[in-house]
């Protein structure tokens, strides 16, 4: 279980992490979702005791990650951004490294490690020397290193990145798989995954959070489309001032360039159904209307909304 | 104390697995067996010359000390073979684990920041005193054909060991603060040489300045070691040198959990 309180990071001047609230139950897998440079990276940190927060608390399975560090360490898996491995141990001898650091009892190490290695598929690359691994093996045996104490609760900032489609999917089913017993938060800007693996998505741009909820909540909260498009016959500046007009549209304006000039996208105040009466307009203005429809949002627009969105409103 | 177990041998098994060791301990093995065996023609050149004039000089052959005239010339240039060698065993100790992030994966395991240290330290210190203990072969070679006093060697041996402490304490601190290993060695370089030539500035400083200075010089302390004398006092600068250095790694390596 995590619960982050509050949580802010500042860097000099930068505030990298700015009031960060979330929860994670017991053998959830969570999903930080924001673009780059969102503090996601910084706010794991902080969970890990690698940074102390410059305000606020988080606390795993209980414990505070400032006053209780030690033991918030022992219950924790944390795979950084780049896996951190040395390149010239093979990776059974990494694995036993960290599996000794990290206090595994020297009678069951030996399982410990075997075990780890067959979940995360390194198993048949076990004598070779970690700098001889492709990226994608890596990440893998930087997953294994994270899961080798067998923790209650795993880190995992960007797992899958820089691998190929079918390394993803695996490596993704390798973190599906250990739901329900692990605590999982994983970071990530790509949108599939999240709504592929996770039961809780936080979207965190420039700090702060911007959503959260489960991957279907997160949907359906926004879903009464707050967007309509529209391919409307007539001259621009009267159907742009017809539109704006109708009660409840905020704003009207043409998508894409000339060769669309009929296509229109109308932003809408959000929970407002004007599909009536923007029909009603276009056609009492005397213009001709093509086509009409509320844009079903997925994760990605609500995303790419919240977080880029975020400065404007 | 399993932990810091885990630390040294990892620490170790890296410089073996890498040419690093073997290439120091060549490099330092050709220019010790120069140095040593240059010093030792000197001793026989002197030894010729003094027994042919003996017969004209008044009161007999003057005393031709295998101890003094070998043993102390020859630790005497090791230190300084040392100073430069040792920084290169110590400049990736911290800088590397930074560079490649591994750093992260210690700082965030349930192990103190002193065993981290203590395990590296004893690492290097443990290669360091191999490679010292391979010149037992010289002594070795003095004692097949003269009568060397084994006494002040073994004592400059300790110093050895105490001094290679300190030179490995200075060394590691350089590597904290940086990620780069050029840079941990050129600060390693720069710190051992300001202690080294320290008490030079002594002969201009007033009375008390001047006691401060030769006392902090890391090289005057051996000397009385080589001599085949252990000096308590010796052995507390080395010690508390040690002491200080790592404690202020220590320091440096935890700055990122208290500064907020
Ligand atoms: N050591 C540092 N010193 C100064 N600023 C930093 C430091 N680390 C991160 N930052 C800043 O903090 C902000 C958040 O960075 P962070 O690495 O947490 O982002 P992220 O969400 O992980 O991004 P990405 O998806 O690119 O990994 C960025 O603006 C970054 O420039
Ligand atoms: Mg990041």
């Amino acid at each position: 279980m995590i619960e982050v309180d509050q949580l802010s990071k500042e860097y000099g001047d930068v505030t990298a992490v700015d009031g960060v609230s979330f929860r994670a139950e017991r053998g959830q897998i969570l999903g930080f979702l924001g673009p780059n440079g969102a503090g996601k990276t910084t706010t794991m940190r902080m969970l890990t005791c690698y940074l102390p927060p410059s305000a606020g608390t988080a606390s795993v399975d209980g414990y505070d990650v400032v006053d209780e560090s030690m033991e918030v360490r022992r219950r924790i898996g944390y795979l950084p951004e780049s896996p951190p491995v040395y390149m010239d141990m093979t990776v059974d001898a990494y694995l036993g490294f960290v599996a000794r650091i990290k206090g595994v009892p020297t009678n069951q190490m030996r399982a410990r490690i075997d075990e780890t290695m067959e979940k995360t598929g390194v198993a048949h690359v076990r004598s070779n020397v970690i700098g001889h691994l492709s990226k994608g093996y890596r990440q893998r045996v930087g997953l294994a290193q994270a899961l080798v104490h067998n923790p209650s609760v795993l880190i995992l900032d960007e797992p899958t990145v820089g691998l190929d489609p079918k390394q993803i999917i695996e490596i993704r089913e390798v973190i599906k798989s250990l739901r329900g017993e692990h605590t999982i938060v994983l970071s990530t800007h790509i949108l599939p995954e999240v709504s592929m693996t996770c039961e809780k998505v936080v979207i965190i741009s420039q700090g702060r959070i911007v959503g959260e909820g489960s991957p279907e909540s997160l949907t359906a909260q926004l879903k009464e489309s707050d967007v309509l498009h529209a391919q409307v016959l007539g001259p621009v500046e009267a159907v742009g001032e017809a539109l704006r007009s109708i009660d409840g549209v905020l704003d009207a304006r043409q998508e894409g360039d000339d060769s669309q000039a009929d296509s229109w996208v109308i932003s809408v105040t959000p929970g407002q159904d004007v599909r009536d009466a923007v029909s009603r307009a276009i056609i009492d203005g005397g213009f001709s209307l093509r086509e009409l429809r509320s844009q079903d949002m997925s994760l990605e627009d609500i995303f790419l909304r919240l977080t880029t969105e975020e400065t404007t409103v | 104390m399993r932990n810091l177990w885990a630390i040294y041998t990892k620490e170790l098994r890296s410089y073996f697995v890498s040419p690093v060791a073997y290439v120091i301990a060549g490099v330092f093995l050709f220019l010790s067996g120069y140095l040593f065996r240059n010093i030792l023609m000197q001793f026989n050149f002197w030894c010729i010359q003094f027994s042919q004039r003996a017969q004209f000089m008044q009161g007999g052959m003057p005393n031709l000390n295998l101890n003094e005239m070998v043993v102390t010339q020859f630790f005497g240039v090791m230190d300084f073979i040392w100073l430069l060698v040792v920084p290169m065993l110590t400049m990736r100790l911290l800088a590397e684990e930074k560079k490649n992030g591994t750093m992260e994966l210690l700082m965030t395991s349930p192990i103190s920041t002193v065993e981290i240290l203590l395990g590296k330290f004893f690492a290097c210190l443990t290669l360091y005193m191999t490679i010292v203990a391979l010149t037992l072969v010289y002594c070795g070679i003095l004692e097949l054909y003269g009568d060397p006093d084994w006494g002040p060697i073994w004592s400059a041996y300790l110093g050895y060991l105490l001094l290679g402490g300190t030179f490995i304490g200075v060394g590691m601190l350089a590597s904290s603060v940086t990620e780069n290993q050029i840079v941990a060695v050129l600060l390693a370089f720069g710190a051992l040489l300001t202690l080294w030539l320290i008490d030079w500035s002594a002969s201009f400083a007033g009375p008390t300045a001047a006691k401060v200075l030769q006392y902090l010089s890391i090289i005057q302390h051996l000397q009385d070691f080589q001599r085949g004398v252990i000096d308590t006092s010796d052995v507390v600068f080395y010690l508390s040198f040690i002491f200080f250095s790592l404690f202020v790694t220590t320091r440096v390596l935890e700055s990122r959990r208290w500064r907020r």
